[in-house]
């Protein structure tokens, strides 16, 4: 294993019709890392991970993952690369038709020829790393956001990927389903010598387990280091999203006309 | 004025869109079908779906269809002392058009509109994304077995219709009427072609399956990922396959029964 | 549902659609009426065929033993020239069987009506029928009363 980054962004920029959401953007990934990608919503954090799984293909710059560079390669070359990364949807996007042992066996079905009891000793594995092998049988209408978004673990890490990517993990989780998410992405990410990534906008969880974050905003990166650096650092830009201050470089108001203007205005329409 | 143009001229290039991008889905998908001859549980399980869950709306719909052509037939036929006909009347009129094209209009409400909704939430929950970074192609795994199941589906059903509103009729003119059984039948065997009726029934049926199946999916996959996109597209399905397999059928006619 | 009970289910649903294409092909259409080997075919010439088609039906003494095969036209005897296929198990008409074309009821569909004669030999695949009446054109006839009435008015009136 080399010790160069594990995904290498160079120069990215990427927009959708004219709203640019990347100007520029660096970032390196370690191997055996925990990266955090943070930004207000609708800096495109999700767009990043797209990128990164060659979903969406860059208008400018390049992403190297493990020295391949996704946007040129052909289908069959990238089909063969997602099946060594998870994703974790924000939703965890279970297929609906099916049920908790047949969505982690999914995968397995698909890509390997192994027989129905080794896939069966597979699903129970990881259904139990993530702790739920007592709900093979649901279906996940029947589950609570929490175990769907476990049991979507527990389908990214069915083929040992060499990397994950999580997709805001932590919305919308009460806090003992964040805390059991936490640590099982540490976990994970050590006990399997995973790469990963996680995009989200909860500080405090995200910063616990992260070994780099970078945080974004108006298309470029800007700042990135550890944790504490970060909580320690100037940038008043950072400073206000970590602390969550409502008004700072990012303004409270939408950019608009002078408000007393604004209200004189009207009284000249009535 | 120039707004109105640039509106038409905006729609029309939307249109075109549109009839590309299901163009290249349509190839797509045919370009995933050999490969569906190896994992035919896939297709079986859709068959399940869109053609034994349409049975019952297309048996319901066929004797009653039968029925009524049996009774407007009759009382048209009494008049001129030809009631000996109604068999040819009920089971031309069943096999050459409402066979195929009733039995579309079904199908499009029944399990067209299901299959876009399908596709639509599936793609607004992020499951086909999902499959796609699962290295999983969604057009191969989720829509081309679909496609494949109502193309399969639709003559079954076609033939079916046909089959008990001729039945249909019988009861009502044989049964209710007192039309003799022996020229119900034997006028009907002696009218109806295997080669230019029945046949292009199936052609009809088969034609509707692609087309009515092709829009289905495509307006799914093709939906704006929220719940008023994946209505819309459901109402467009319906839709455009009813006018779809209307304008087909006047074109499909003119081909096979025009002199 | 298992996979069991769905593949059940579409199990009888295909089995009812074939069931559904049988019934259409043989207790529908004429499929059953077709016999599997060929007939042998004999012709006849006629004046005038009007109304006459392909697939019209051969019949003798009002039974349906075969098909008008084939309809043209003889440039150099300016007839027209029917072949007919007839079932090949009906293969006993004599020699000197005739043909006419008929009409079924007043505004019914042409047909070919065969009559036999009384000849030891039989017809044989590439026979042609010698006796033939034509069709009975309605203009025609109502022509011919029309000036015949005329005629008759007008010798009357001298």
């Amino acid at each position: 294993m080399s010790d160069a980054p594990l995904v290498q962004i160079r120069n990215l920029s990427f927009s959708r019709g004219d709203r640019v959401i990347f100007d520029g953007v660096d970032i390196d990934i370690r191997r055996g890392s925990v990266t955090a990608i943070m930004g207000p919503s609708g800096t495109g954090k999700t767009t990043l991970l797209r990128l990164i799984g060659g979903q969406l293909k860059p208008d400018n710059g390049s992403v190297l993952l493990d020295g391949e560079e996704v946007q040129h390669l052909r289908r069959g070359a990238l089909y063969r690369l997602r099946k060594r990364m998870g994703v974790l949807f924000q939703n965890g996007a279970l297929l609906t038709d099916m049920n908790v042992f047949d969505n982690i066996a999914f995968p397995l079905r698909e890509h390997t020829g192994l027989s129905e009891a080794l896939i069966r000793s597979l699903v129970l594995m990881k259904l139990e790393a993530v702790g739920l092998r007592g709900a093979r049988d649901l279906m996940p209408s029947e589950l609570s956001g929490g175990m769907a978004r476990r049991v979507a673990l527990a389908r990214a890490i069915a083929m040992d990927p060499m990397m994950m990517m999580y997709d805001e993990p932590f919305t919308g989780q009460d806090p003992i389903s964040m805390g059991v998410l936490v640590r099982l992405i540490r976990t994970l990410n050590d006990a399997l010598g995973l790469t990963s990534i996680i995009v989200s906008h909860d500080i405090a969880e995200t910063c616990a387990i992260a070994d780099d974050v970078y945080l974004l905003s108006g298309g470029k990166v800007v700042a990135h280091g550890t944790a504490e650096a970060l909580g320690k650092s100037d940038s008043a830009w950072a400073q206000q999203f970590l602390n969550g201050e409502a008004d700072g470089p990012v303004a409270f108001h939408y950019p608009a006309a002078d408000y007393a203007e604004d209200l004189l205005q009207r009284e000249h329409n009535n | 004025m120039l707004d109105s143009l640039q509106l038409l001229g905006r729609k029309g290039l939307e249109f075109f869109q549109r009839l590309g991008r299901g163009h290249l889905l349509l190839l797509q998908v045919l370009a995933g079908l050999p490969g569906l001859f190896l994992r035919f549980g896939l297709v079986i399980k859709q068959i399940y779906a869109v053609g034994v869950l349409s049975l019952v709306i297309i048996v319901v719909s066929g004797v009653f269809v039968g029925m009524v052509l049996g009774l407007q037939g009759y009382n048209t036929l009494v008049d001129f002392g030809a009631e000996e006909s109604l068999g040819v009347v009920v089971a031309l009129s069943l096999v050459r058009e409402l066979g195929p094209v009733v039995t579309a209009l079904l199908f499009a409400g029944r399990a067209g509109s299901a299959l876009t909704a399908e596709i639509g939430l599936m793609k607004a929950t992020e499951q086909l994304s999902a499959m796609e970074m699962m290295a999983v192609d969604p057009v191969r795994r989720v829509l081309a077995p679909r496609f494949l199941a109502g193309f399969i589906s639709m003559p079954f059903l076609a033939a079916i219709f046909s089959a008990v509103g001729i039945l249909g009729g019988y009861f009502v003119g044989v049964g209710l009427l007192g039309v003799d059984d022996g020229a119900y039948w034997s006028q009907m065997q002696d009218k109806v072609d295997m080669y230019d009726d029945i046949n292009n029934g199936i052609i009809k049926s088969l034609v509707f399956g692609v087309v009515v199946s092709w829009i289905a999916i495509f307006e799914g996959n093709d939906a704006i990922p929220t719940s008023e996109g994946v209505s819309r597209a459901t109402t467009r399905t319906v839709v455009h396959s009813a006018l779809a397999v209307l304008g087909l059928d006047f074109i499909l006619t003119a081909l096979m029964f025009g002199e | 549902m298992t996979t069991r009970a769905t593949e059940i289910w579409v199990g009888i649903f295909v089995a009812a659609g074939l069931a559904a294409l049988f019934m259409l092909a043989m207790k529908v259409s004429n499929l059953a009426s077709y016999s599997g080997d060929e007939g042998y075919e004999v012709s006849a010439r006629f004046e005038d065929v009007s109304g006459l088609k392909v697939r019209s039906p051969v019949t003798m003494s009002g039974v349906r033993i075969g098909r008008v095969k084939q309809i043209d036209f003889d440039d150099q005897a300016l007839q027209a020239v029917v072949v007919m296929e007839i079932e090949p198990h009906h293969n006993l008409l004599p020699k000197d069987t005739s043909a006419s074309i008929y009409t079924a009821g007043l505004l019914g569909e042409k047909y070919v009506g065969l009559e036999a004669g009384g000849d030891e030999q039989n017809l044989v695949q590439g026979d042609e029928i010698k006796l033939t009446q034509d069709s009975l054109v309605l203009e025609k006839l109502i022509g011919q009363f029309v000036s015949k009435f005329m005629t008759e008015a007008g010798s009357g009136d001298k």
